[in-house]
């Protein structure tokens, strides 16, 4: 068990490719903080900088109250978990997972015991003696859980470990992670690009963009308080509908549209509108809201019923982004039909029109 | 799937033959005394020297110097191909392992460098090869018969290829394992290896037990001559004075193809179980 401290971390690979741009994070003991963000921004690298697998440009990693920017991987007290689980192919499982305790030179005693519980946690103590290739997708995600398990580690690290599972896989060990994580109280570090992942996982979330930190904070903060259009789009499915406006007298002009009703009292001159898919009700046409954040008028493009819920798909008569409003799974839209929709006060979301940071 | 025809069978039972009839031929000869060999040419019937034939090739000290037998021979054969094949292997998997994993000035280049000598054979560096052999010493001696041979950019090339193939999570997971360079080398290179290793020494074991150029400059002392050599020796000697017994040289070759055959039989089951089971 450990902190894990990152202080403006800086990784620049050959090429002059600035993979991560002065990243700071207090990753607290027993935590998991779940590293989310799109393809190519620098997710993995962070982590591996952490695992000691990447050096470090500039910047100090702390595991604990030591600094690391030296330390070899194997002496960092920490283990990693792979996307294509990098299991020793011509290994038994047992063997792989004894294999990084033979290497510290562990009794023979203490190797088998610590096995043996990993293989009862996990559900593959009838696996033990099979080679990889004999074991499924997920049982193989099993054993590269044990491999890091039985090393007692300070930090679990996990790049994308369950990217390579089917849909109903995926969920089923998300949840196991989480339920073992909490259970075993180890700090952790997780890689993934899927914002649902890192919502469900995450005691905090480290939103990244390329190579920067966006906004850390609890999941339901971040979904609630997006600190940027960035994050306002990549967390949340469907993601948030923006809309760039400028200011218009006392209102807001919709680029490429109307005008819209709603404050433009931050002084600026360009904003762009946040509200989520839920937060956008349906009133009777011609209704006065005179309390409501916002009030739109749009025409349904289409109707996606998904089961539990329904999202409607339209746009302004004249012209502007495409919106997606989640209404009953027991609406009737029609096509080309008008509706009326507004949104609460608190729940629109202004970011700057320039940089997108949250006003 | 298409149905065989009798002309399939045909075609196949032509190559068997083409195949098969020579060596049945110098087996078939090789049990007769050299006497009838000498008159009619080659047998088609199993003769009744067999027996003594064999022993003979494999016993009787011939040479100028009565001191090399056909089993001494065939221990030079054994010495010489596994040799060749277990340092070749050697050397090229750690010089594989080296441009691969390791970062070192001019890798790439060493690299090139190494592959370009495929493009010359032992023959044409052979005279400057003999010079340097002959310069350490190492004339008629197993070592100056095996070393200068074993480098091998062929090697070194398919352990690149393969050692490319091999997932980089891998090393890393070593690496978090404690593993170091040696023991990832030896604990998960080497094992992974198993069927390239297996293919690469049926390759160059058969290739260096029918060596011949080198070891006929090499070795001037009979007791260092491989059977390959041995075959050439027993006509040789013989001619002029008396008939020549073909029917040893034909038994001599005959054991001489049988150690290549036996270690691809042997071999030939790990090569086809690592062609089947995808381990990485
Ligand atoms: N070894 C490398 N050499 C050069 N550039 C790299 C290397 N590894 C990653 N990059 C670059 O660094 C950026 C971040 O990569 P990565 O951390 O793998 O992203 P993520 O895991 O978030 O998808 C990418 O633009 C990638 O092209
Ligand atoms: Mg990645």
């Amino acid at each position: 068990m450990a902190t894990i401290t990152l202080d403006s971390v800086r990784k620049v690979y050959a090429g002059n490719v600035e993979a991560v741009k002065g990243v700071s994070i207090d990753i607290q003991d027993g935590e998991f903080i779940v590293l989310v963000g799109p393809s190519g921004c620098g997710k993995s690298t962070l982590l591996r900088m952490v695992a000691g697998l990447e050096d470090i440009t500039t910047g100090e990693v702390k595991i604990g109250e030591r600094v690391v920017n030296n330390v070899d991987p194997a002496d960092r007290d920490i283990a990693m978990v792979f996307q294509n689980y990098a299991l020793y192919p011509h290994m038994s499982v047992y063997n792989n997972l004894a294999y990084g305790l033979k290497n510290r030179g562990m009794a023979k005693g203490e190797i088998d015991r610590r096995v043996k519980e990993a293989a009862r946690i996990l559900e593959i103590g009838e696996y033990l003696d099979r080679k990889p290739r004999a074991l499924s997708g997920g049982q193989r995600q099993r054993v590269a859980m044990g491999r890091a398990i039985v090393r007692e580690p300070a930090a679990f690290l996990f790049d994308e470990p369950l990217s390579n599972l089917d849909a109903k896989l995926r969920v089923q060990m998300r949840v196991e992670i989480k339920r073992l994580q909490k259970s075993l109280g180890t700090t952790s570090v997780y890689v993934t690009h899927d914002q649902l992942e890192a919502m469900t996982l995450a005691d905090r979330l480290v939103v990244l963009n390329k190579g920067n930190i966006e906004q850390i904070g609890a999941p339901i903060e971040v979904y609630d308080r997006p600190a940027s259009t960035f994050v306002a789009s990549f967390i949340g499915s469907p993601a948030m509908n923006l809309l760039p406006v400028s200011a218009n007298g006392s209102g807001l002009q919709l680029e490429g549209g109307e005008g819209l009703s709603g404050p433009n009292t931050y002084g600026r001159d360009k904003y762009t509108v946040g509200i989520r898919p839920e937060h956008l009700r349906v009133v009777d046409a011609g209704s006065s809201h005179p309390d409501a954040g916002l009030s739109l008028d749009l025409v349904v493009n289409v109707l996606e019923p998904v089961g539990a819920e329904s999202f409607v798909y339209a746009s302004f008569a004249k012209g502007g982004p495409e919106m997606v409003i989640r209404v009953s799974n027991h609406a009737r839209y029609q096509p080309g039909e008008k509706l009326q929709l507004i949104a609460d006060a608190q729940d629109v979301h202004f970011f700057d029109g320039g940089n997108g940071k949250r006003i | 799937m298409k149905r065989i025809k009798f002309s399939d069978h045909v075609i196949l039972l032509a190559g068997v033959f083409f195949m098969v009839a020579p060596v049945a031929l110098a087996f078939l000869t090789s049990t007769h005394d050299a006497v009838t060999i000498y008159k009619s040419g080659m047998q088609f019937t199993f003769g009744d020297q067999f027996l003594q034939n064999y022993e003979t090739v494999l016993t009787r000290a011939g040479g100028f110097t009565k001191e090399v037998d056909g089993l001494v021979m065939l221990k030079n054969s054994l010495i010489l191909g596994l040799g060749f094949a277990i340092g070749k292997i050697i050397i090229s998997m750690l010089a594989a392992y080296a441009i691969v994993y390791f970062r070192f000035p001019f890798a790439s280049l060493c690299f090139w460098v190494i592959f370009c000598t495929l493009l010359l054979p032992l023959e044409v560096r052979i005279l400057p090869s003999y010079e340097i052999v002959q310069g350490l010493g190492m004339v008629n001696t197993y070592s100056g018969l095996i070393v200068p041979l074993i480098a091998s950019a062929t090697g070194t090339f398919f352990f690149r290829q393969f050692f490319l193939s091999v997932p980089d999570e891998l090393l890393e997971a070593a690496r978090i394992d404690g593993a170091g360079p040696w023991k990832f080398f030896i604990d998960i290179l080497v094992p992974l290896s198993k069927t390239m290793i297996a293919a690469i020494f049926i390759i160059m074991f058969v290739y260096g037990w029918n060596q011949y150029l080198w070891p006929t400059l090499i070795t001037t002392e009979e007791s260092l001559f491989t059977l390959v050599r041995g075959i050439k020796q027993i006509m040789q000697v013989w001619i002029g004075a008396q008939i020549p017994d073909f029917n040893e040289a034909m038994a001599l070759a005959i054991l001489a193809m049988l150690p290549p055959v036996v270690i691809v039989v042997i071999f030939q089951s790990w090569f086809i179980k690592g062609l089947v089971e995808s381990d990485k």
